[in-house]
């Protein structure tokens, strides 16, 4: 059976999406990625020095991964959009992932304002990937204005509190006709799994990777999480019982 | 509401009185606990609490790393002018100081763009004495205009402006403001700055609020180290850090932790700040505002700084001059304060990198 994810029209051969923001070296990136296969990745566009070959970390993204430029930093709809124009102009492609916070406090997410850039966004010809709180309504919002995915975090951002928004994310998974991906929150390769066994089209990590005492064998561990919890999902999981099975069913005497 | 009714609240407390109170069984508590309440930030400086510093160092750590990556932020100032009105006593630009004064022209500003950006920054601070009538606003946008051109990111460390003031410098394209207040305590306030603009101690309690009106990306605040109470001084400066963040949640705030160093006024501090004890103020910070930037400048001495790395700190000043005309002129001025680490952006960056941190020199976009 075929189980490939699309986005934007380019089959992922990765369900797991990495992040690039709390390395220790910019060296490490490529092993990163090497060790769990990731095929997409992100990258704030406000760390990307586009003036310095050194110091450019999109020198550290293999080229066969898919450049995921976010917004990190915006505060609200136009400064969203103002940083994707400005990341495709610089050459980093048609994908964008949407991140807009006016909280930092606890770096949660502005539904509104996300939907308002992605209206714009996806018009102009983006693969837009918002960050956002699960919200059912939400999500069906973007899916109106263009999303080419939805990204709900499981907890908030950096956390590493794991899938704290389990319900919330289950429904819009069952829901959402949009691959809908768990972004941000995640701590464990456990928390992965469990993420993908309610349906999720894929999870981003970051922090629980980058913080690892050892993040390339981290990445490991997350990429083989992802897979069996993804397995896990086609296979249909088997019912969780209340009580123990009698071996002699209560209702054997009703013959029909 | 202003910062300073949230002052008046505590300015007569006992705070001796509290800290000598403090348990161990307080200290524990308070390490279990997610989310710190002001009490809670204050016992953190308690002689007590210095038992537990490692344990509070774990936690600050972890936390650091968490919200931050192993990362830190590198940033350099560039002092554009230190004519000064204001008699700070403490300040190697006071205006009785009698040191050579002097204001970058804007050719002199593009020189010392071009060499700061040749070292490898892209994030600057411009900084300037008191002066309207030496380097008012208009001089501070001119020279805003031509260091955009070089640097994705440009902060400003100037005096008390209005809010309309600081918007018209963030439309200019500055993104972060800081100030300190030198000293939260108003009676020691008054005596630190007897004369001049800064005598007006509101007028600078209010300019980061003025700042985060004016929708400035980034606000740091600070107190300078040893001209008061060192517990109290720390205590004003994170509750002031949490006031802001609290009434401001989209904008970041920092916090910078100078401690006094001798100038070209030789001032003697009145109270001593070890080095235990700025760690300490350190460490009750992160555990207070996990999220909150921590800034150590070169004022520190190099060892030292490269001990704070994973304490807490997110951001250091590299390759840094006090100076008027510090990186290209041949004239230059003295020194604000004395520079203690004097290594160039390289050395702190191959110092971060061979302790497995990574430098970062641009985390803004101006857009």
């Amino acid at each position: 059976m075929s189980d490939k994810l699309v986005i934007g029209g380019k089959e992922i051969d990765s369900r797991l999406f990495v992040g690039t923001g709390k390395f220790s070296s910019n060296r490490l990136i490529p092993e990163v990625i090497k060790s769990c296969g990731a095929k997409v990745v992100t990258v704030a566009v406000r760390r990307i020095d586009f003036n310095s070959a050194e110091e450019n970390m999109l020198n550290y993204i293999p080229k066969d991964c898919i450049l995921m430029p976010n917004t990190s930093g915006a505060r609200n709809a136009e400064e969203a959009v103002r940083i994707a124009r400005l990341a495709r102009a610089a050459g980093c492609g048609n994908w964008i992932k949407i991140e807009v916070i006016s909280d930092n406090k606890y770096l949660l997410p502005d539904n509104i304002e996300t939907i308002k850039a992605t209206e714009i966004l996806a018009k102009e010809g983006f693969v837009v990937l918002p960050y956002m709180n699960p919200d059912l309504s939400a999500a069906r919002r973007l899916k109106e204005a263009g999303a080419a995915a939805v990204m709900p975090l499981g907890a908030p951002i950096g956390t590493n509190k794991g899938l704290k928004t389990k319900e919330l994310v289950r429904i819009m998974a069952k829901e959402i006709d949009l691959p809908v991906i768990v972004d941000a929150g995640l701590g464990k390769p456990s928390e992965a799994a469990e993420s993908m066994e309610i349906g999720a089209a894929a999870v981003l990590v970051n922090t629980a990777i980058a913080s690892a005492g050892d993040p390339v064998l981290m990445a490991k561990a997350f990429a083989l999480a992802v897979e069996a919890g993804r397995a896990a999902y086609l296979s249909g999981t088997g019912a969780i019982s209340e009580y123990a099975e009698a071996s002699s069913p209560l209702t054997g005497f009703l013959n029909d | 509401m202003s910062f300073y009714e949230k002052y008046l609240n505590y300015r007569d407390f006992d705070f001796d009185g509290f800290l000598g109170a403090v348990k161990d069984e307080d200290i524990l508590r308070i390490l279990g606990k997610e989310d710190l309440d002001e009490t809670d930030f204050l016992t953190l400086f308690s002689d007590k609490a210095q038992k537990h510093l490692e344990e509070m160092a774990r936690k600050a750590s972890r936390l650091t790393v968490q919200h931050f990556g192993k990362v830190i932020f590198l940033f350099t100032p560039l002092y554009l002018s230190n004519f000064c009105e204001n008699h700070c006593v403490y300040c190697g630009f006071n205006s009785c100081s009698g040191v050579s004064r002097k204001k970058l022209t804007l050719e002199e500003v593009e020189s010392e763009a071009k060499a700061i950006y040749a070292a490898g920054h892209r994030h600057i601070l411009i900084l300037t004495g008191e002066s309207r009538v030496q380097s008012p606003p208009e001089y501070m946008m001119e020279c805003v205009k031509i260091l955009k051109r070089y640097f994705n990111s440009v902060s400003i460390e100037v005096y008390p402006l209005s809010t309309d003031e600081y918007k018209k410098l963030v439309n200019a394209g500055v993104d972060g403001f800081t100030m300190f207040q030198e000293v939260y305590n108003e009676k020691t306030y008054a005596l630190m700055h007897p004369k001049g603009p800064k005598h007006n101690y509101l007028n600078r309690l209010d300019a980061p609020e003025r700042a985060c009106m004016a929708s400035m990306r980034s606000v740091g605040i600070g107190a300078l180290l040893g001209l008061d109470k060192v517990e109290n001084e720390a205590f004003f400066t994170g509750i002031h850090a949490k006031y802001l963040q609290d009434k401001y949640p989209d904008v970041e705030i920092s916090v910078s932790l100078p401690r006094i160093r001798p100038s070209a006024g030789h001032f003697a501090p009145k109270f001593e700040v070890s080095d235990k004890k700025l760690v300490q103020i350190m460490l009750a910070l992160r555990l207070f505002m996990p999220r909150a930037g921590i800034t150590i400048s070169t004022r520190e001495k190099a060892d030292f700084r490269d001990n704070l790395i994973g304490l807490g700190v997110t951001k250091m000043s590299a390759g840094s001059s006090t100076e008027v005309g510090g990186y290209t002129l041949p004239q230059k001025t003295e020194g604000q304060f004395d520079i203690s680490d004097s290594r160039s952006v390289e050395e702190i960056k191959q110092m971060l990198c061979q302790k497995g941190w990574q430098p970062v020199l641009k985390d803004w976009q101006a857009i």
